[in-house]
């Protein structure tokens, strides 16, 4: 993945939206000049949305665009500074010391030092994006132990002193809104809230992101989902559940079942809720009727 | 920046802007500012648009506000009308009633009392709260250690009964140059669950939302989580009001954001929204829930039936505490209350301040099943 200039690519968010397209990855206005902005601005861009509407997608899709690396930090409960910063191999330090004697050694030296997500983006900030996915289910101590990252991309190691990345690193933090996040962290970064596509561009993202998916049935798909989504389900149907109905509707026609069949055998890939499942069966035939024709 | 010295002349309608914003309690901090400003430069501007989406990345306001943020804009940069602004507005969870018309509202008559002023009609009201100066102090200092308690997945350094604590015992052996000092312990900590808290606060609760208010007044403040949702024929999270210590404050505060005071009660459909919203149902799962209401929904109650059904399987235990089984006569007779009895953990009286508190107070004590209680009593 050869890497590029950050401001070469970020020119506009036109530009921005474009070489996202190219990779398969379709981002409306508002996104394209939420990343566009973070990576002139050089600030994190926090990224908020419903489960399934392609946050980690588009994390996935910048690193890409940037030819780096992509370093993910998963969030949740309990996560603390050894998970996240960094960790001292005490294994390695215990060897050392038996085998220095009575010489002197450094057992803080850098050899013994682990490095965890946030400090090897620190290391090397122009060869990595970091993820730090679903910040919402870490604990706030958590979120405040990130605040001296994300401000001053620095990080503080009480035996070492305070490693300052030379340059901005490009950070994307994403939260599915299950609980608050704290201002002092939302203002630190640019931010974009993420909803459902329409149907006509989550038509698109079907095209792009399914196999082998006729243009008619990704619209149909498309069309079925927003449908559903209106109604009051536990767990609505995100982007890739569309992508995987469109997917597997297709292989089930192959076999031989008939449209509407096809749709209705394939639900249980676009929903994964029992009782949603119950809700939505008797009105599921109308609503697949209705976008497939 | 010395008193005196102005800025550039283009940057005025921005910081007017936020100035705007913030006389309407957005947070906005001057690093927020200053980079609206950058942002505005780097996209140009070459359109409104380019304003509009500069403002909304750097600015960020939270969804919940996203309408009002909207309105804002439109009424700075445009020159619009200024609009109705709603005190803290959440598109998601916000049920409209179509069916009630303004005719209608009028037509309901007051002389109607408890469970018969239960309707189906949306009547938008406001309410204040008197100072009062009962007690709930014994019940906050008390909640927090008699909530129901989970493992979680945090661990906490112990000196016995936990498992080795390798990473900080080998620390303590570098620190100590090699020498094996005492093994050192961890344990998963053991905290409180979740406390949320449904009330009711349609007409014919009207003589008890006051005091369910204090009583979630005291148990926000008091437990470490506890989220505090008013329903009747809208859904609306108070948990932010009622953080204010001052209870005065808190109340009046959360009285400006509910505006459908003492209207009719659709149970069943703001149950189902409160599920609907993934931020929301988050909180009932493994929570102790208690609902507080007299249960009285108008119609069909299937949906009523639905929602209790689905509250059960997330949360740890289910209750409700409903007014009228303060009468020693009650039974759960009404086909919503037989309906929803046998996925109850408790059904217990609600009627006052006092057997309220006791009851929360006793949410970690195992009970029997309230189907199993209430099919003794009747």
């Amino acid at each position: 993945m050869p890497e590029v200039n950050a401001e070469t690519v970020a020119t506009s968010p036109e530009a921005v939206a474009a070489r996202l397209a190219a990779l398969r990855y379709l981002a409306d206005d508002g996104l394209a000049t939420a990343i566009f902005l973070a990576i002139r601005l050089g600030k994190p861009l926090l990224l908020e949305g419903a489960p399934g509407v392609g946050k980690t997608e588009a994390a996935k899709a910048v690193a890409e665009l940037l030819g780096r690396e992509l370093v993910r930090l998963q969030c949740y409960e309990g996560i603390d500074a050894a998970h996240a910063l960094y960790e001292w191999n005490y294994q390695r330090q215990l060897l050392a010391i038996r085998h220095a004697g009575e010489h002197e050694i450094d057992i803080y030296d850098d050899r013994f030092l682990i490095a965890r997500p946030l400090l090897q983006v620190l290391r090397a900030p122009e060869q990595r994006v970091l993820l730090v996915d679903e910040i919402d289910r870490s604990d706030h101590e958590f979120e405040a132990l990130l605040l001296e990252f994300l401000s001053d991309f620095q990080i503080s190691i009480p035996e070492r002193g305070t490693i300052r990345a030379a340059t901005q690193p490009i950070v994307i933090l994403t939260s599915n809104r299950t609980r608050e996040l704290a201002e002092a962290l939302r203002r630190r970064c640019v931010y974009h809230w993420i909803g459902y596509p329409d149907a006509a561009r989550e038509a698109e993202i079907i095209m792009l992101r399914a196999g082998d998916v006729a243009e008619a049935t990704a619209r149909a798909v498309a069309n079925a989902v927003q449908q559903i989504r209106a109604r009051p389900l536990a767990k609505p149907p995100g982007i890739a559940e569309a992508v995987e109905w469109a997917n597997a509707a297709t292989i089930l026609e192959k076999g031989g079942s008939p449209w509407p069949q096809a749709f209705r055998r394939a639900i249980g890939v676009l929903i994964k809720d029992e009782e949603d499942l119950s809700a939505i069966a008797p009105e599921l035939g109308r609503i697949v009727e209705e976008a497939l024709g | 920046m010395r008193r005196g010295e102005s800025l550039p002349r283009p940057t005025t309608p921005f910081l007017g802007f936020a100035r705007l914003l913030r006389r309407h309690a957005f947070a906005i901090a001057p690093e927020q500012v200053t980079s609206f400003m950058q942002a505005v430069t780097l996209l140009g501007p070459r359109s409104m648009n380019d304003i509009r989406e500069a403002a909304l990345a750097t600015l960020a306001p939270s969804p919940d506000r996203r309408g009002e943020f909207e309105a804002h804009f439109r009424s700075y940069f445009y020159g619009d009308a200024k609009p109705l602004i709603e005190g803290e507005d959440d598109q998601e969870t916000r049920i409209k009633d179509d069916r009630g018309t303004r005719e209608e509202e009028k037509q309901i008559v007051r002389q109607e009392k408890g469970g018969e002023l239960s309707s189906a009609l949306e009547r938008l009201s406001s309410r204040d709260f008197q100072r009062d100066l009962d007690d709930l102090g014994s019940f906050r200092r008390k909640l927090a250690s008699a909530l129901p308690a989970r493992r979680s997945f945090r661990t906490a350094r112990t000196r016995s009964r936990g498992t080795l604590d390798l990473r900080r015992s080998l620390s303590e052996i570098v620190s100590a140059d090699g020498d094996i000092p005492w093994p050192l312990l961890r344990r998963r900590q053991i905290v409180p669950r979740k406390l949320l808290l449904l009330i009711d606060v349609s007409g014919s609760m009207k003589l008890h939302t006051a005091d369910y208010l204090k009583l979630a007044h005291a148990a926000v403040q008091g437990a470490g989580r506890a989220e505090v949702f008013t329903f009747g024929t809208r859904l609306t999270r108070i948990t932010s009001a009622l953080r204010i210590r001052d209870r005065d404050q808190a109340l009046a505060r959360a009285a400006a954001q509910v505006d459908d005071w003492d209207g009719g009660t659709r149970m069943g459909p703001t149950l189902l929204a409160f599920l609907s919203v993934p931020r929301f149902s988050a909180f009932a799962r493994g929570a102790a829930v208690v609902i507080l209401s007299d249960a009285l929904e108008r119609g069909d109650h299937a949906e009523l039936e639905t929602a209790m059904h689905r509250l059960s399987v997330r949360a740890f235990r289910l209750s409700l505490a409903t007014p009228l089984a303060g009468d020693p006569r009650f039974k759960p007779a009404t086909a919503a209350l037989q309906a929803m009895l046998p996925v109850l953990d408790d059904l217990v009286d609600g009627s006052s301040l006092k057997s309220l508190s006791n009851f929360i107070l006793s949410l970690a004590r195992p009970a029997p099943a309230a189907d199993a209680i209430w099919k003794r009593v009747s």
